[in-house]
């Protein structure tokens, strides 16, 4: 893609940043509420990694060690909360906060206003959250599914606490996504047809649409519970007519989009640094696109592949088997398009590299496991063990966190002027990726062997892998302080950084200086 | 001569390649694989879950051999001028077809399976399977059999302060117990919130849900004890409430359903004895440590904000007639269930004697204690 760009950058009387703590309470810049959803969601990755911690922890032999059953179970709750609400997905809304206006020659988002609200509720939402920590009866301790009635009937009192927080999070959501969406539709820059935008535009306009459509059923999930707690109603509690497997197919329609929100934009990232590293044009940037709308369009119709156990009719059990094994031709397609847009092109291996092929490889193994799992008789077997575990943990963390690293380390220069330090970055991708691989693949192995999943203490026979996954995922652990320093080494100085900062890359972004001005394409570049 | 030679030879690998398998590859490999079972079902689920594998195995290998292939000879230094194509519709055309075909191959054994399973027609034996907070009651319909299967692992292993034994976590104080050969249906619920009974011999696993009634079946042929668990997140002691099944023959079967029937007459004459407050309270000790402890602990202080104290608690210093009915109706709306079916009279009362002359609670409140004929009295239909 080929730009023509003309410079305003120099009349300079409100240009530059406010000072102080008001800048980042009031701002209004699509840069500056970035990097705020990036560093909320690095705070949160440590917070909710350190539950993981203790849950590995416990896990690191049988019997009871470190915690109580009942703390344990709190854990592995909020560890699932924050690490989806609280971690990946604002670190995906701060990627796009970052890079939509730039990749589209907007010069903010449509609504920046708006924007500084959906952040500036975040933190209030995970303080709510937090806090029942603290308060009597625990934390939620039902699990990040929440399945009623265990979160309702039988929770503790701060369930409420608990449904207050899921509200703002979605609330943050849906702003969030209709900001990427509104600015998406109408401040491209001219010439940038739909089909000539950048691909993480792309992932990112299919995300949140996805949002929009489900976020709000959530809310009506958690609506409905908090009816049932406090107003006498019985949705979910069949002593009063209601019917506890409603709950899961409500969850479900929600969750299973949202599993993809998680991932489409980490395809989008991976497209581009890909591409870059390769030094090659993306192949199939059509079959792209359209894989990832079939994604989304089939991740409306799968929900039930999570509860192929509740007794459905064998009708509804073979249907979902049979759409969520369609999920694999699209998802296959993306593979065969990254592999084949490597063949025969020329590549280094910078840290983003690294990252981005770790992705692929590692994204596929949690495709292949999340096949065997929607084979329904098989699933019988599976479900609910670490098997499942091993699953989701290989597409969201070698998948949606790697991708998120990699966009970290391949446009960091652009928001810092600074390149970070590649000897530092290549020992923390090795250190993640061995870390990721010794923590999760031993879970396959006990999950068939029958380890069931949420569990603090388990049978004699798991003892082995367990030890071997847990001192896994304390290498892991302790690997992201590294990426923490990497990244305040790099804001801090280093090498100054080119406007391409990459010899391969492509895009608007690029031809912008490093660092980017506060504001950029004031006047709107031409797209040929 | 020469063909013989060559069958010898195969005949030796052969055997040395079973010998070495059998004894340690594949005895370490089992441990890592899931189960084959015992059942004509689950042995073809298990040879489904090899098949997908496999599959997986070879396209995982095609495509990230292509994939190591491209990274190490497209190297910027070894191959300085990249290609520039970037589209080829036959290509794309083909890894969207060949993809869709192999899931056809894939899905038409699984759906036979899954239409197999799917088969609710009456067993020959027919258990109701239902999921409490945190143990298994297992009610036979025909012979009218009712018990509830508990874990016996000690809390001194779980907690580390006496060596863990062979089946730790994985023994209760009564399996169920079925005949091989016949077919028996399990009907699985739950009473409070959703738990799931999963036998991976059996390969049955069925959510248990509270007002639902699923159903599973199996054919066992060899006896045996199985051991399952409870796979669905049902709060504090989710960890702690296993399955276990022990498949025996026809004959012993029929000796098991006599000798249950047996000690229920026992239990009734139990019930008419004239109880002294001692024995109630001995016999409630047991009573309490197997069913109660878990929420309201040892010392009966239970947890604050959970599971309320029951030592000095007023009710159970002071009010008899309340604190049968918790026991006897649960409280609507806690996670207090009522154990009516749970506990013979017997043990009832004796468990609610205990906990109104333990820890103190005599000397403070009016120490009055509860006789089995109590509870007969108060499951009389009140006019």
């Amino acid at each position: 893609m080929s730009a023509v760009i003309e410079s305003h950058n120099h009349d300079d009387h409100h240009h530059g940043p406010a000072k102080g703590l008001t800048r980042w309470l009031y701002t209004t810049n699509h840069k500056d509420i970035g990097t705020l959803y990036l560093w909320f969601s690095f705070a949160m990755f440590l917070i909710g990694g350190a539950m993981a911690m203790v849950i590995r922890a416990e896990l690191f032999q049988p019997g009871m060690q470190i915690v109580e059953p009942e703390f344990y179970n709190q854990m592995l709750t909020l560890h699932g909360l924050i690490m989806v609400f609280g971690a990946v997905m604002p670190a995906f809304v701060g990627l796009a906060n970052w890079l939509v206006p730039m990749m589209v020659g907007a010069p903010d988002m449509a609504l920046p206003r708006m924007n500084n609200l959906s952040f500036w509720i975040l933190p209030f939402a995970f303080f709510v959250l937090l806090s029942s920590l603290f308060m009597e009866g625990g934390a939620p301790n039902f699990g990040w599914t929440f399945y009623a009635p265990l979160s309702t009937t039988y929770a503790p009192p701060s369930v409420t606490f608990f449904i207050f927080s899921v509200h703002i999070m979605g609330a943050s959501s849906i702003m969030g996504s209709i900001n990427v969406i509104v600015t998406i539709m109408n401040m491209r820059a001219p010439g940038m047809t739909l089909m000539k935008m950048p691909l993480f535009v792309w992932s990112w306009l299919i995300t949140a649409y996805l949002l929009i459509a489900v976020m709000p059923v959530l809310a009506g999930a958690v609506t409905m519970m908090l009816m049932d707690i406090h107003f006498g109603t019985s949705f979910f509690n069949a002593a009063g007519g209601g019917d506890p497997v409603l709950f899961q197919h409500i969850f479900w329609f929600f969750g299973h989009p949202e599993v993809y929100i998680m991932i489409l934009p980490a395809f989008g990232i991976a497209s581009h640094i890909i591409e870059t590293f390769s030094r090659k044009q993306l192949f199939g940037y059509a079959s792209m696109v359209w894989a990832m709308a079939s994604i989304a369009i089939l991740s409306f119709v799968v929900w039930a592949h999570h509860m192929f156990t509740v007794g459905l009719p064998l009708a509804a059990e073979l249907f979902f088997m049979w759409a969520t094994m369609l999920i694999a031709v699209p998802t296959g397609v993306k593979v065969f398009n990254w592999v084949t847009t490597m063949f025969k092109g020329s590549i280094t291996y910078e840290t983003p590299m690294l990252f981005a092929i770790a992705f692929v490889v590692l994204f596929t193994i949690g495709g292949f496991s999340g096949l065997m799992l929607a084979i329904t008789p098989a699933d019988f077997q599976y479900h609910d063990t670490y098997f499942v575990v091993a699953h989701f943990h290989y597409v969201l963390v070698p998948g949606s966190i790697f991708s998120i690293m990699a966009a970290v380390y391949y446009w960091i220069p652009k928001w810092t002027g600074n390149m970070y330090d590649e000897r530092l970055g290549k020992l923390h991708f090795w250190l993640s990726f061995i870390g990721v691989n010794v923590t999760f693949f031993p879970q396959h192995w006990i999950g068939l062997a029958g380890m069931p999943r949420r569990i603090p203490d388990y049978a004699l026979q798991f003892a082995d892998w367990n030890m071997i996954s847990s001192v896994g995922a304390f290498l892991f652990g302790a690997s992201q302080i590294l990426f923490l320093f990497i990244v305040v080494k790099t804001v801090m100085g280093g090498k100054k950084a080119t406007p391409e900062v990459w010899e391969g890359s492509r895009g608007l972004e690029w031809t912008v200086e490093s660092p980017a001005p506060y504001h950029t394409f004031t006047t709107p570049p031409k797209v040929n | 001569m020469f063909k013989k030679a060559i069958t010898s030879a195969n005949n030796k690998l052969l055997a040395g390649l079973t010998a070495l398998f059998s004894s340690n590859m594949f005895a370490a490999w089992d441990d890592l694989n899931m189960t084959e079972g015992v059942t004509a079902i689950s042995k073809e689920v298990f040879d489904l879950h090899m098949l997908i594998f496999w599959i997986c195995v070879v396209i995982g290998l095609v495509v990230f051999g292509i994939m190591f292939y491209s990274m190490f000879a497209f190297t910027k230094k070894k191959n300085p001028n990249p290609a520039t194509f970037h589209e080829n519709t036959k290509v794309e055309l083909a890894w969207t077809v060949v993809p869709f075909l192999i899931l056809v191959f894939m899905a038409i054994p699984a759906s036979n399976t899954l239409t197999k399973i799917y088969d609710d027609t009456e067993g020959d034996i027919n258990i109701q399977v239902v999921g409490y907070q945190w143990k298994w009651q297992y009610k036979y319909l025909e012979d009218d059999i009712d018990f509830f299967s508990n874990l016996t692992t000690d809390w001194d292993e779980i907690y580390n302060k006496t060596p863990k034994g062979e089946f730790y976590l994985e023994e209760v104080d009564e399996a169920v117990v079925i005949p091989v050969g016949k077919k028996i249906r399990f009907l699985i619920t739950a009473n409070d919130v959703i738990h799931s009974w999963w036998m991976p011999d059996f390969a049955i696993k069925q959510d248990a849900i509270p007002g639902f009634i699923n159903t599973a079946w199996t054919i066992v042929d060899e006896p045996g004890i199985y051991r399952g668990k409870c796979t669905e997140l049902c709060g504090k002691n989710h960890g702690f409430m296993p399955v276990v099944v022990k498949v025996v023959t026809q004959d012993e079967y029929d000796a098991w359903v006599q000798d249950k029937k047996d000690a229920a007459f026992r239990m009734a004459e139990l019930t008419e004895k004239d109880w002294s407050a001692a024995e109630l309270t001995e016999r409630g000790e047991g009573v309490y440590l197997k069913n109660c402890v878990a929420c309201h602990q040892v010392n009966g202080q239970g947890i604050t904000g959970i599971f309320p104290n029951l030592a000095g608690s007023d009710i159970v210093l002071n009010n008899k007639a309340k604190n049968i009915e918790i026991l006897m109706e649960g409280v609507q709306g806690a996670a207090m269930q009522s154990f009516a079916n749970q506990l013979s009279e017997v043990d009832m009362a004796s468990v609610i004697t205990y906990t109104r002359q333990a820890w103190g609670n005599a000397e403070n409140g009016d120490g009055e204690i509860v006789v089995p004929k109590d509870i007969v009295e108060y499951k009389k239909p009140k006019v």
